[in-house]
């Protein structure tokens, strides 16, 4: 990797591509519906009359823009923009709500950036070696992943998990509905045409979290955000402060978003959950995540932006996409008569080491715009009349929701699956565990189905199931997840006995 | 809507960008291509493939937009509806048009497509890693008989071309291996590069993008693929062998005679460019040519072969 790859990458025509496709990809990342994926696919044809190196940063930009991009509507209207913020939304929301959104958006936007720089640090040095977790995954891996991350769904409803676990339970119904992914059965449709595309994962985000934020935006009086007097013009050097105090947080949370990001099964979403999930087990007794804590944030947006790296890692050295927006920009260098695959690295050098390079400065560039727009959006929020937002949000998922295939059905889909999310909010049931279980429920049914198959084939269904070291390791995660609440809960009552709880909140 | 709009402006920017071509106006203003299924797949790339040449030689832009859903059916389904102008125009593929309305009510059927070109299809082979003790197909088919279900095999789907190939190649080896199916072929490959399973029902495609790390024991095609002149036919070795998955092109049922003869001229055209047929076969296609004209012999010989498959296999009644 020498240097040269570096100049050639900071061409000016290079520099304003990875400028102009962060930009882009953060506004496009920011509206619930429009996901990297698609922000990627819709440009590839403007590639078609680039250099494949210039073609590969634009996308590249697009992609980690987009996947930082998310965050802003996650944090100020509790809408995931893209599946990857969903955990951003535990705690980016009730900070907005404290009166904390710009707060929360600066946060996110350092965490972005040292998470993508993370990600994009390994592509460039052990891409080769790392690769290697891709394939050390198998079906049973991903089955018990899954269940890591559904084991979330009890530490996420504090207070009452067996809601949670109906919830749970409720979005893995949901994910079986329609064509099956792997074994084609139809299930569950019940005669209707609509009911075949089953619920697609964009829309029921924009319906379970959006949706309920309108409702009670028009049925209460208050302002959608808490808002002090005068508006605090910069809390950039705050969120510098809080992001550094957090730095083994940051990279713990970058590492498994890069090493997540590798497992072409999983992706961003899962990443940002299973982040989420061991700061908040690592967490400090005085810090309440699921009602504001920055940690909480810090963690699933530096892991879905280490994903892109760590994404480009199978990508190019397997042919393998490690992301559904990698696989688009795999075919788009395909076109370009690029070969990815066990060749690129040695034969294709150039070209990888000046994107990867280009992947960096993207990255970079992501701190100055990611600040500037977020503030800018923050602000937009938090000003505009309450007369004005609802109908402009609720446009906002309309067409988010009909963008994803031009489907009417996917928009009534998505109402019906709002009002209901809304009418069970109510009584207690929140709407993560439901998505998780919509996410997770796929991902743990064909693992389940494959293991199952080829340990019945092989006579070795107790070997598959719980033989492999990495499952043992997943495994043990899991029960670790599990218990170690009730530990802290026990230590800090026996604690209290003795001290008589001098712990000042 | 707006991803239309999207769509469309990106395409004016890629064209903008686009150095000047001699257009003669054949189609007007860009053509919408859905695909129905999402970005990143086989279909998706082919499309990819064939975009800059359509734009080449007929002026106009191609847009690639998705309509994934239910294995494809949810873009068929749709498809009689769409504006039959010519300007809007779906890929197909087989088996998928045939299995799936015969599985189930899956709102369109086979014969109601208008599928005007059949322009490549992706052969069936069975594909192992470098280092797997399977140096031949003799070896795998020698194993399966020994073990029976003993070898897994990935694939991706079921009642998919790949597990139609495993249910046919099975019986007529007598041997017994044991199909796992996955969620498309990245995710199969990657079960079999990864050791998950002991072999790969896959196509040529995954040979040309897996290089030395892969070795294919047969393809199922008539004569071998230019790109791989070491790797033996099903045929040669006394299989009766070829196939795979098809990919074409339809317009809604209601486009006229003429719309429908002008589109099957134009792919016809792009599939018989040198440039085109080189990037083809360097991907590890087969180039296929069935224009509207010959499509329906195809298509019912075809249809009889998958539904028999099917039948005797138990996936369908």
């Amino acid at each position: 990797m020498e240097f040269g790859h570096l100049i050639s990458a900071f061409t000016p025509f290079n520099f304003l591509l990875a400028l102009c496709g962060v930009v882009a990809g953060t506004v496009i990342g920011s509206i619930p519906g429009l996901t990297a994926t698609m922000a990627v696919a819709v440009l590839v044809p403007i590639t078609f009359s680039m250099e494949p190196a210039s073609a590969l940063i634009l996308l590249g930009a697009i992609y980690t823009g987009a996947i930082y991009g998310g965050a802003y509507a996650a944090i100020l209207l509790n809408t995931p923009g893209t599946p990857s913020a969903i955990a951003t939304t535990f705690d980016g929301y009730p900070m907005a709500k404290k009166g904390d959104g710009d707060l929360a958006v600066a946060i996110a936007c350092y965490a972005s950036v040292v998470g993508g720089m993370v990600g994009a640090l390994a592509l460039l040095f052990i891409a080769p070696p790392l690769s290697s977790v891709a394939l050390a995954f198998g079906p049973i891996e991903y089955f018990w992943l899954s269940v890591f991350g559904l084991s979330l769904i009890a530490s996420l409803s504090t207070g009452n998990v067996v809601k949670g676990l109906v919830g749970g339970a409720f979005g893995m119904i949901l994910s079986t509905v329609g064509v099956a992914e792997i074994s084609a059965d139809i299930r569950l449709t019940f005669g209707s045409q609509t009911l075949i595309s089953g619920f697609g994962v964009v829309g029921a985000l924009i319906g379970l979290y959006c949706i309920p934020v309108l409702i009670d935006l028009v049925a209460t009086p208050d302002r959608h955000l808490k808002v002090e007097n005068e508006v605090r013009s910069v809390r950039i050097t705050e969120a510098g402060r809080i992001a550094w105090g957090s730095k083994f947080n940051l990279i713990r949370s970058s590492i498994i978003g890069t090493l997540v990001g590798i497992l072409p099964g999983a992706g961003g979403s899962v990443a940002g959950l299973v982040a989420y999930s061991e700061a908040k087990r690592s967490a400090k007794p005085h810090q309440k995540f699921g009602e504001g804590e920055p940690d909480g944030i810090m963690a699933t947006e530096a892991s879905n932006n280490a994903t892109v790296g760590g994404g480009f890692i199978p990508t190019l050295v397997l042919g393998i996409p490690g992301t559904p927006p990698d696989a688009v920009i795999l075919g788009a260098l395909l076109v370009q008569g690029v070969r990815t695959g066990p060749t690129l690295f040695e034969s294709g050098g150039s070209i990888v080491y000046t994107f990867i390079y280009g992947l960096i400065i993207a990255t970079i560039l992501m701190l100055p715009t990611g600040l500037l727009i977020g503030r800018y959006a923050y602000q937009t929020i938090v000003t505009i009349p309450k007369a004005v937002l609802v109908p402009l949000v609720g446009f906002m998922t309309l067409i988010g929701t009909f963008a994803i295939r031009n489907s009417v059905s996917d928009v009534v889909i998505m109402i019906g699956l709002g009002v209901f999310g809304w009418l069970v909010g109510r009584f207690g049931f929140a709407a993560s565990p439901i998505v998780l279980g919509l996410i997770l429920g796929p991902i743990a049914e064909q693992g389940f189905v494959q293991s199952w198959t080829i340990g019945a084939a092989t006579n070795n269904l107790s070997g598959i199931f719980f033989g492999r070291p990495i499952s043992q390791a997943i495994v043990a995660f899991t029960i670790l997840t599990l218990v170690y609440p009730l530990f802290t809960q026990w230590r800090s009552a026996r604690a209290g006995k003795i001290s008589g709880a001098t712990d000042a909140e | 809507m707006l991803r239309r709009t999207i769509l469309k402006t990106a395409a004016a920017m890629a064209l903008a960008a686009a150095t000047g071509t001699t257009a003669f106006a054949q189609t007007n203003g860009p053509v919408d291509y859905v695909i129905p299924f999402g970005p990143g797949g086989e279909s998706d790339i082919s499309a990819r493939l064939q975009q800059p040449f359509f734009k080449e030689k007929f002026g106009q832009d191609l847009v690639i937009s998705y309509k994934p859903g239910g294995g494809g059916a949810v873009g068929w389904a749709s498809l009689n509806g769409l504006n039959s102008n010519g300007q809007t125009i779906m890929g197909v593929n087989l088996p998928h048009i045939i299995i799936k309305p015969a599985q189930k009510d899956v709102g369109f059927k086979t014969e109601e497509l208008n599928t005007f070109y059949m322009f490549h299809y992706t052969p069936d082979a069975i594909v192992v890693k470098a280092d797997s003790p399977y140096k031949t197909l003799k070896d795998l088919v020698d194993d399966a008989k020994a073990n029976p279900g003993q070898v897994t095999m990935s694939g991706s789907g079921k009642a998919s071309a790949n597990h139609l190939a495993q249910i046919k190649f099975d019986k007529m080896t007598g041997g017994k291996t044991t199909y796992v199916p996955f969620k498309g072929t990245g995710a199969s490959t990657t079960a079999m590069l990864g050791g998950q399973v002991k072999a790969q029902w896959g196509y040529s495609t995954v040979g040309a993008k897996q290089g030395d790390a892969v070795r294919m024991l047969a393809v199922a095609m008539e004569e071998r693929h230019p790109l791989f002149p070491d790797v033996p036919t099903f045929k040669e070795l006394g299989y009766e062998m070829v196939g795979g998955a098809y990919r074409g092109i339809a317009l809604p049922n209601t486009a006229s005679a003429e719309t429908t003869k002008k589109w099957s001229d134009m792919i016809g055209e792009i599939n018989n460019d040198p440039a085109f047929r080189q990037k083809m076969l360097d991907g590890g296609f087969a180039l296929l040519d069935v224009d509207s004209a010959g499509m329906a012999d195809f298509m019912k010989a075809r249809t009889e072969e998958y539904l028999k498959d099917a039948r005797e296999a138990g996936l369908i009644k």
